[in-house]
This record gives structure tokens, C-alpha cells and sequence, in this order.
């Protein structure tokens, strides 16, 4: 008790003395609190409208609780038809996106790896970044344009021999249509963190491995390959953290009522039912649940990832 | 002497390295094809933007070289007042959200980088946990909605003036320059705002530059909040214009399809005409950030290193 209180009078005379010194640094951090407190903060206090019966009149603070001991809308969405298919889109979309969008960038900065031609090694990798600079809504444009029945899609089509319709407006193809453009876009982007990793390991290695006989499929094995493990295995922990959160940008733009069965996530049907519909309430706690459920998969693959390779996050 | 001998060594490794020249064959094809993956959508808009739309249309819009090049579409596209509108506001948001983020960003990157500041480590726990929770976007809307924020322009640039991880980058930069620097101004008798504009931030332009790009980057991007908050078309950034274009197939306006039809052939029908100027605007829109990403490449690949020193 004692020691608690000395401690807290040594603090303010810290404080006055660095007040006295910094005190422009300290008005400094005025305008970020403010702001995070505004608009974060308050908005994760907002995050009671999940358990209320909201009332836009009467406000988040002003409106009843919600039935069920406050957690009808979860009990309501859980129980829903739509849960299942939300959960399985994301899980689809997700796994999927991870087994063909992690390794791509690692194959390709392998591949860029073993071009000798410094120039053109270069020139390759330049032209591999650019479609990251396009926007995401002139890449969607773009999809559009050609994935429809009369567009290059089309043209494919009939070169096969299939009667042409809309990939678009196909189910079974939203999923590949979102993951593939995703790799277009981003796989030279992502390579570059592989490309610094690469650039690090002791070429001595490779002599090393040359005099042991090693042809260049097994020097890429032996050598470059270990030399990026480190780095891969902090970004598939950091991937995995977020495997639920499927980015809704693209979805927004691409989706249409024909392919919601494949394409709903939990981000698009909380901005169709919430944004658009007024059900604030209830996509509240669609948010809530999702945020959650990632949280608890951050920590869970660190944990594994803690167990099993010694390296973690935190 | 020693240098020929240096050049022999080398040649004579790459020959070993190189060991097969089939594989090296395979390789350089292998990315060439690559390449050539990567540039052929935007090719292909190209070519479909100049040609005439009749033709493209009975192609399915695969054509490997431009078919009666004409420039109309792009004619059409500069006449389009929504699209300079959209230019010029997308011009506004990007220089005010960039100019506030990255002022707010030093400010508060720089109190939290001084050693032994009391309270500095509940101010930044304060600053951390923001990063992992967050309201989700249904209450923000409702705040938003509360503070009028509605259809104002500040909606887009007051909320993203602090972005903590940006923050932690910029007081990961300040850290890491030697304490006897800080240390020795501060004898000199100069103040934090001194210290802070006059020596840190004129030792950090590598770090500024990387941050600065990339919320100007996001702010050249940006669709998603503008069509959430901003319901007014003479408020729209190009993104909110480009998706009304590309993705709602609308608003190329009475004016602009009559404009091309009667430039072009008469005949052609609305739905390739509506194509053609898609087309024209991908390029339009697309082009000027092409021409200048390779220059700034270096400062993007320093970026993601950035990023990722912290993660």
C-alpha cells in the first residue's frame, strides 16, 4: 500500500519533470488519442447494438435489450440457413486461395531465382508487379468484360466446342474466377519479400553443393529452399490468422444475386443486410461472431506454430 | 592481371551453375511466357479500344492486332464531365488524406520514440490493442451517420489521418536513429519541434517517401467507403465513376453513347458501343499509374521490406 503510493507520487513528479521538458510532445499525441477514441474506440463500445433491440430513434444506449438474455440475433444467425453457406463460401474461398495463392509467389521468386541474365531477370520481375498498380475496380471491370458470354470467355468457349454462357453468372466457377485473378494480381507483388530472402543466402552454399555433386533442380532444393523457410513460415502463420476474413472487395464488385450461393461471405452479407437493408442489429452480431472466430485462430496457429517450429508472433 | 583472373573465375562458375543449357531454355521461355501473361489483359483492352467496335464485337473481343483504328472512344472519354470530376476529386482526397495522415503519423510516432517519456507505455498499448480490435464496420457506420458525417469529404480523410500501423513504422524509424543525436540538441537547448522537423524527419526521407506512397496509393484505389458515405455523383472519386462505368454498366450518358454513334458507324449496336468505351476507360484511368510505378519501384520494394521488418 505504502510502496503503491510512493510509487504513484514518483510518477507525477516524473511526469511534471518531463512535462516541463516535453510538453509539446505530449500535446503532440492529442490529435491520434482523440481520433482513436472517436472513431475506434467508440465504435467498439458500439458493438452493444449486437446484443440490443436496436431503435435508430431512440439509439444504441437508448434501445432495449435484445430477447434471450440479449443474444437473440446470434442464436437467430447461428440456427439460420444462412450460417452453413456463409461458412462453407468462406472456408472455400479461403482454403483455396491459400493453396494456390501462398505458394505461386514462392514458385515464382524460385523461378526468378535461376535467371542468370541480370537484365532480364529485371525486366520480368517489373512487368510482374504491375498488375498489382491496377485498381481493383478496373480489374473487376476488366473480369467482366471478358468472362462474359460474348467476351474472350465466350470466344474460348467456342473454340472448344462449348456452347458459350457467362462464367460470371456460373457458381461453380466464382470461387476459381476470385483466386486466380487474386494471383494475377498479387503473385509478383509477393514475391518480392521471397526475392530480399533469396538475395541473403551465402552463395558459398551453392559451391558447397556444387562440389557435392548437387544438379540445379537439387541445388534449388537443398539450398534455396532452406534458405526461405524462415521467412515463409512467419508468413503462412500470419495467413492463417486471417483465413476467415476473406477480403470483400472484389466480391462486392463481382457478385451477383445468380452467385451468391458460392459467393456470400460474412463481410458482403453484413453489408447487404446491415448497410443497405437497416438491419443493424442483427449483422452486428454477424460481425462480432466473425471477429471472434479470427481472434481465436490468430491465437491458435501461433500456438501450433509456438509447438512445432518455435516461432511465433508474440 | 587479377581482374582477368576474377572474370575467368566467374565465367567459369556461371558455366558450372548453369550446368544444362536445356534447363536454362526452359526457364528464360518459361518466363517470357510469364511475361507475356501478365501484359496481355491490358493489351488486349488496347487493341479493342482503338478498333472499330462492329469487328470486335463479331470476334468476341479477341483480336491480336487493332482492326480500323480510331480514336473516337477516346474522344468520348475526355468529354466525359464525370470522369474529370471524379479525376479532380480523387486528386483532392488523395493530397488532403495523404498530407493529414502523414503529418498525424509524425507527430505521434515521434513522443513515443523518446526514451523514458513517462506514460509512454499506457499511451501505446492504448495505440496496439487498436490494431487487433476493432468495431467492425456496422458501428462505424452508425457513428459516422450520428457525427453527420454523411456526404461530407471529411468522411474520407478525418478518420484516416491516424493510421497506427504506418505510426509504429514511421517510431520504429525514429527509435533506431543514434540517441546522442536527440540527446545532444537537447543540450543545445532545442525543442521537441526542433528536434522533431529540423534533424529526425529530415534523417527519415527514405521511410516518409515509402509512407506517403502508399497512402496515396490507397487513396487512388479507394471505392469501397466513398459508395458507402458519399451519395452525391459531384463528390465521387474516379474509382466511384470507374465502377458505375465498368461494373454497373451505367452513366456513360445519354450524351456520350450518341457521341460515338455518330462518329462511327450508325449501325453498330448499343451493347458494342457500351464495350468500346469501357474500354477507353480502362486505358484512360489505368495508363498514367503504369507509366510511373517503374520509377517508383524501388521505394515500393523498400516498402514492403518495411512492413515486413515490423510484422
Amino acid at each position: 500500500m505504502l510502496t503503491q503510493q510512493k510509487q504513484a507520487v514518483s510518477v507525477m513528479t516524473r511526469f511534471k519533470k518531463d512535462w516541463k521538458q516535453h510538453w509539446i510532445a505530449y500535446l503532440m499525441l492529442i490529435p491520434a488519442i482523440v481520433l482513436l477514441f472517436i472513431f475506434h474506440y467508440i465504435p467498439i463500445y458500439g458493438i452493444t447494438i449486437a446484443f440490443k433491440d436496436y431503435k435508430p430513434r431512440r439509439g444504441i444506449l437508448g434501445s432495449d435489450w435484445a430477447d434471450m438474455y440479449g443474444f437473440e440475433h446470434f442464436i437467430r444467425f447461428f440456427t439460420g440457413a444462412h450460417f452453413p453457406v456463409l461458412l462453407r463460401n468462406t472456408l472455400t474461398i479461403s482454403i483455396y486461395s491459400m493453396v494456390v495463392g501462398f505458394p505461386a509467389p514462392i514458385l515464382l521468386a524460385l523461378l526468378l531465382n535461376e535467371v542468370r541474365h541480370q537484365k532480364y531477370k529485371k525486366v520480368v520481375q517489373t512487368i510482374s508487379y504491375m498488375p498489382y498498380f491496377i485498381s481493383t475496380v478496373v480489374i473487376c471491370g476488366m473480369l467482366k468484360s471478358f468472362l462474359a458470354y460474348d467476351g474472350l470467355a465466350g470466344a474460348l468457349m467456342t473454340m472448344l466446342g462449348i456452347e458459350p454462357y457467362s462464367l460470371l453468372s456460373a457458381p461453380e466457377a466464382f470461387p476459381s474466377i476470385l483466386v486466380w485473378s487474386d494471383v494475377w494480381q498479387g503473385i509478383g507483388w509477393n514475391s518480392i519479400i521471397y526475392m530480399s530472402a533469396l538475395s541473403s543466402i551465402d552463395q558459398q552454399l551453392y559451391e558447397a553443393a556444387r562440389i557435392d555433386g548437387c544438379n540445379r533442380l537439387r541445388q534449388a532444393w537443398h539450398v534455396t529452399l532452406p534458405g526461405i523457410v524462415p521467412t515463409i513460415i512467419v508468413l503462412l502463420i500470419l495467413s492463417m490468422g486471417s483465413l476467415l476474413s476473406v477480403s470483400t472487395d472484389k466480391i462486392l464488385l463481382l457478385y451477383t444475386p445468380l452467385t451468391y450461393e458460392t459467393a456470400d461471405v460474412f463481410g458482403t452479407y453484413t453489408y447487404r443486410l446491415g448497410i443497405k437493408g437497416g438491419k443493424y442489429d442483427f449483422t452486428a452480431a454477424v460481425g462480432l461472431a466473425e471477429t471472434v472466430v479470427n481472434f481465436l485462430m490468430v491465437i491458435l496457429f501461433n500456438w501450433i506454430s509456438k509447438k512445432t517450429t518455435e516461432q511465433s508472433l508474440w | 592481371m587479377a581482374k582477368k583472373e576474377i572474370i575467368v573465375q566467374t565465367k567459369k562458375q556461371n558455366k558450372i551453375r548453369n550446368g544444362s543449357l536445356v534447363a536454362d531454355v526452359i526457364i528464360y521461355a518459361f518466363m517470357g511466357v510469364l511475361a507475356l501473361l501478365f501484359l496481355y489483359p491490358l493489351y488486349q483492352v488496347l487493341v479493342n479500344s482503338i478498333s472499330d467496335p462492329g469487328v470486335v464485337a463479331t470476334k468476341n473481343g479477341l483480336l491480336l492486332w487493332p482492326q480500323g483504328v480510331h480514336f473516337d472512344a477516346y474522344r468520348v472519354v475526355f468529354a466525359n464531365k464525370n470522369i474529370w470530376i471524379g479525376f479532380k476529386n480523387t486528386l483532392v482526397y488523395m493530397v488532403l488524406g495523404t498530407v493529414c495522415q502523414f503529418i498525424v503519423t509524425v507527430i505521434t510516432a515521434y513522443p513515443l520514440s523518446i526514451k523514458n517519456l513517462t506514460f509512454k507505455k499506457p499511451i501505446l498499448i492504448y495505440f496496439t490493442i487498436s490494431m487487433y480490435f476493432g468495431g467492425g464496420i456496422i458501428p462505424y457506420f452508425i457513428l459516422i451517420n450520428n457525427l453527420g458525417l454523411m456526404n461530407s469529404m471529411w468522411v474520407l480523410i478525418i478518420p484516416q489521418a491516424l493510421n497506427v500501423y504506418n505510426m509504429i513504422i514511421m517510431r520504429t524509424q525514429f527509435v533506431n536513429l543514434p540517441e546522442e543525436l536527440k540527446e545532444a540538441a537537447y543540450i543545445d537547448g532545442a525543442g521537441d519541434g526542433t528536434i522533431l522537423f529540423r534533424i529526425l524527419l529530415p534523417l527519415s526521407t527514405a521511410v516518409s517517401a515509402v509512407l506517403i506512397l502508399f497512402t496515396a496509393v490507397h487513396y487512388w484505389n479507394m471505392w469501397f467507403d466513398p459508395m458507402i458515405y458519399l451519395t452525391k455523383r459531384e463528390m465521387y472519386p474516379i474509382q466511384s465513376i470507374l465502377r458505375e462505368i465498368l461494373i454497373d454498366n451505367a452513366a456513360i450518358g445519354q450524351a456520350g453513347r450518341a457521341g460515338v454513334q455518330t462518329k462511327l458507324n450508325r449501325n453498330t449496336d448499343q451493347a458494342a458501343v457500351n464495350a468500346l468505351i469501357k474500354y477507353a476507360t480502362i486505358m484512360v484511368t489505368t495508363v498514367p499509374i503504369l507509366c510511373v510505378y517503374p520509377f517508383a519501384q524501388k521505394h515500393f520494394v523498400k516498402g514492403v521490406m518495411v512492413g515486413s521488418l515490423k510484422g
